[in-house]
């Protein structure tokens, strides 16, 4: 199916109690966005990994207020008629630079924000991008990951970056069931929605002129992954990843490109470590809160931020397999 | 001895009342000051336990809970008690939840009282208290803070429409070795979602109503082992260890009933050093 205009894919329009609530955020903000969370001269580097596709490396980090979100890795397509954004960024100041970079470049219209799912780092740059009034693309359960979690992220990043500096929280407006096609003119970009994986609202954009894969965080490079979907689900879709055919792959966080066999290969062998020892702790016995102290200490020298993510991977591991 | 089955329905409504004005304060202004806490818990206190005073339960009981939070929708507690008092009964409160007194656990005449672990909710940082009360009356606290934010309004899981699907589903662990006459511990899976009426249907528009566990009962043939009154603190798909004492070959049975007044029960055999369900 091809895309249809952000205008004609808006859904109508009912005051909701959901509608009060996102307003009453709105109203607290607004008049920071009129100003701007940061200067006109800021902007980020991007490199451009393939003709016309401009990836920002993300740093491995948590978010604090000097890197204002700006962990993961974010990046744009330019097509002759329009731009597709991949991934906003971590918060309205990630947002802002990504777009003042996107300006420098080209004045195309910014017709596609693509939100490949729920977690901050990767969405909440969206309000930077209001104005363009861009489809903002998200998986068909994007909307419900972000009514739940959504402003308590917002209220989390606020604490940590300052007043006005995290962005609101913005809905998608295109939502992708299974696949979607954004025309950028000269190119296409193929959307995937994918079953519980790392989240349950995940997406990956492949841009078939060149074959490069937005694979987000169903990718991890270097960074510990963080299990936040279904273990057992993500490695069935990491297997589809590998069919894809991509010729040049953009990790979630990690380098801008990496070698996509070799990725998953490291990947998977965390995720099937942390499969096959939880198992065990759970048939030995082993108590939840005992868990994350015996399984897949061995992968810690593979991986940076082990120590502030895998014992709650390895809880979600447990919760999601004593059920077996 | 008997199952004192003491109101604390009308206990819970009464703290929500006196607290509603509170909470947002406290919530937003993670009420991590010493004062602040004190002062949060002779309130507590007051609402629960009105004037009866309670002493330190050191040497009585201990309450293990991990200092941050790995996942704050699911914060593993545990109860131990030392058997230096005869205890029968165990409140657990989440100073600044939405709902503070999380779960009241009533130990019946076949029940060991020295082990007990749950899983909570724990919605921002907080002391956490376990009273215990014993055949006399007496109350015994201990407490513990945890760092943990977010596991009332961000639920794990929360968005999976299977959530229902295995509704009532229990499980249950043995330990390896069952002998008659000894303490034997259990564990206790229940499928639930334990809504908490704070997450959003995304087809409605509403907020997806409170749907949640409130009582849960245990038997052992015809001697009681636990009753529990629990609420939205119950992290989904709830587990529950407990101890007691079989004295003869026989059946554990269950019964649990939530807010949408379904009823959920089941029995499990317990033979003697039968290889059942193992556990450790």
């Amino acid at each position: 199916m091809r895309a249809v205009p952000a205008t004609a894919v808006k859904q109508p329009h009912t005051l909701t109690r959901r509608d009060a609530l996102l307003g009453a955020v709105c109203c607290c903000c607004s008049p920071l966005w009129l100003r701007a969370a940061t200067s006109s001269a800021e902007t980020i580097d991007t490199e451009e990994i393939a003709p016309g596709i401009h990836v920002r490396r993300g740093l491995h980090e948590d978010a604090t207020a000097r890197n204002a979100g700006a962990i993961a890795n974010i990046g744009f397509i330019i097509g002759s008629e329009a731009v597709a954004v991949i991934d906003p960024g971590g918060s309205l100041v990630d947002g802002e630079r990504l777009r003042r970079r996107i300006r420098a470049l080209t004045s195309r219209p910014i017709r596609f924000v693509l939100m490949t799912h729920v977690h901050p780092d990767h969405v909440f740059g969206a309000g930077a991008f209001l104005a363009d009034e861009p489809a903002f693309v998200g998986h068909a359960r994007l909307t419900h990951a972000l009514s739940a979690r959504g402003e308590y992220y917002r209220a989390r990043l606020e604490e940590l970056l300052g007043p006005g500096r995290a962005g609101p929280v913005v809905q998608p407006t295109m939502l992708v069931e299974a696949r979607a096609q954004l025309d950028l003119g000269d190119r296409t970009v193929d959307v995937v929605a994918h079953p519980i994986a790392h989240t349950d609202n995940d997406l990956t954009a492949l841009d078939l002129e060149t074959r490069t894969l937005f694979a987000s965080d169903l990718l991890f490079v270097e960074r510990v992954p963080s299990l936040d979907g279904s273990l057992k689900g993500w490695l069935r879709e990491l297997d589809r990843l590998t069919e894809l055919d991509a010729r040049t792959t953009v990790p979630g966080h990690g380098p801008t490109t990496v070698d996509l066999a070799a990725a998953v290969g490291s990947l998977k062998r965390y995720l099937e470590t942390l499969l096959r020892e939880t198992r065990k702790a759970i048939t030995d016995g082993v108590q939840i809160e005992e868990a994350p102290e015996l399984v897949g200490t061995a992968e810690r020298t593979h991986w940076t931020l082990f120590d502030e993510y895998h014992g709650r991977n390895v809880t979600h591991a447990f919760k999601e397999l004593e059920w077996e | 001895m008997g199952m004192r089955h003491t109101s604390s329905r009308r206990v819970r409504g009464l703290i929500a009342a006196a607290l509603m004005s509170t909470l947002a304060l406290t919530s937003s202004a993670r009420a991590d000051d010493d004062a602040q806490r004190e002062a949060r818990w002779a309130q507590l206190k007051q609402a629960i336990f009105a004037d009866r005073s309670i002493e330190d339960g050191t040497g009585v009981l201990d309450l293990q809970a991990p200092p941050r939070a790995l996942d704050a929708a699911l914060v593993p507690l545990a109860v131990t008690t030392s058997g230096k008092k005869p205890i029968e009964k165990i409140y657990l409160i989440i100073d600044n939840n939405p709902g503070p007194l999380a779960g009241t656990f009533t130990f019946g005449e076949a029940a060991d009282p020295s082990v007990l672990k749950v899983r909570m909710r724990v919605n921002t940082y907080t002391d956490i208290h376990a009273v215990a009360e014993d055949r006399d009356g007496t109350l015994y606290s201990v407490q513990k803070f945890v760092k943990a934010a977010g596991g009332c309004s961000a639920p794990a899981g929360s968005n999976d429409p299977d959530a229902l699907k295995d509704l009532g589903q229990m499980k249950l662990r043995l330990s390896s070795d069952i002998a008659l006459g000894q303490p034997l511990q259990a564990q206790l899976m229940i499928r639930h979602p334990n809504f908490n009426g704070m997450q959003m249907d995304q087809i409605t528009r509403h907020y997806t109503p409170a749907h949640f566990i409130k009582s849960i009962d245990v038997t052992f043939e015809d001697k009681r082992v636990l009753h529990i009154e629990s609420d939205i603190a119950l992290s989904t798909d709830p587990v529950i260890t407990f101890a007691f004492v079989p004295h003869r070959n026989g059946q554990l049975k269950v019964v649990v009933n939530d807010s949408k007044d379904n009823r959920f029960e089941r029995t499990f055999d317990v033979t003697a050093t039968s290889q059942l369900s193992r556990t450790r």
